[in-house]
């Protein structure tokens, strides 16, 4: 942390968030909504690792370790349903699903 | 050495998470993230996180990347959808996005970080391995759990007929 103070670290997770942020609201495929979501979750962990780097502790470095076993698990269900969707609909535009039942 | 790397890398994580958010074509939005991931790592191993850096390129921009892919190829999705209406709720969005992300960012520069030296063992895959496997050792089985549930989850959700 001698050359680079921890707030710039913080300062790009927080624009990494806000874009993942931007892309779950404005973005219509659902694709694209779910790697804006692997985004969100990237800043989460630069943040973990940026504090943990700071406090001069690695063990935020597990809570990161968990969160890219979380987004693996969330990434394989989340495409399931993509494709669930898609078979029953046949498209993937969010603005198009509307209703919950087949 | 490591402003500059710092500076190259974030400048590049930025500008590609731009072009996954406005990528036309989804598989453009997903080589972008994968690029994303890459930059992350660096980021990642200038904090001395060498171990979490190798599992972002490994598990992010190999495994977790590789799926999107598979199912943006499976689903013949590569064409771009149509521009769609510009309503409210997405303007209204975009600017609580925009929000968000300026007042995190005042939060962050208002930090006041704490400096402390790291040991030599600091985030090396000894001591990552160590803290896993004894203090941490009840997460670590739930998140198997976790990935075992998301597995029999996934293949059941997405086969038509089981």
């Amino acid at each position: 942390m001698h050359q680079v103070p921890l707030q710039s670290y913080l300062t790009l997770a927080a624009t990494l968030f806000s874009l993942g942020v931007l892309g779950v609201l404005i973005k219509r495929n659902a694709l694209v909504v779910f790697m804006s979501v692997e985004l969100m979750l990237n800043a989460s962990n630069l943040t973990f690792l940026a504090f943990a780097r700071d406090a001069g502790v690695d063990m935020g470095h597990l809570p990161a370790l968990f969160v890219i076993a979380v987004a693996a698990a969330e990434a394989s269900i989340g495409l399931a349903v993509i494709i669930a969707v898609f078979r029953s609909r046949g498209t993937v535009n969010v603005d198009e699903i509307r209703t919950m039942r087949l | 050495m490591t402003t500059f790397l710092f500076y190259l890398f974030a400048i590049l994580t930025v500008a590609s998470a731009f072009s996954v958010i406005l990528a036309r074509s989804p598989i453009y939005a997903a080589m972008s993230l994968v690029g994303t991931f890459f930059c992350l790592a660096g980021i990642y191993a200038l904090l001395l996180a060498h171990t979490i850096a190798v599992l972002q390129v490994l598990v992010y921009a190999g495994a977790i990347m590789v799926l999107f892919l598979f199912v943006i190829m499976l689903l013949s999705l590569a064409e771009p959808l149509p521009p769609g209406k510009i309503t409210f709720g997405r303007v209204v969005g975009a600017l609580c996005a925009v929000g968000l992300g300026v007042l995190l960012a005042y939060a962050s520069w208002n930090f006041v970080p704490v400096g402390a030296e790291p040991p030599p063992s600091f985030g090396t895959l000894q001591s990552i391995g160590a803290q896993l496997y004894t203090q941490w050792l009840a997460p670590f089985e739930a998140v198997s759990l976790l990935l075992l549930v998301a597995m029999v989850g996934a293949v059941v959700v997405a086969k038509s007929r089981i």
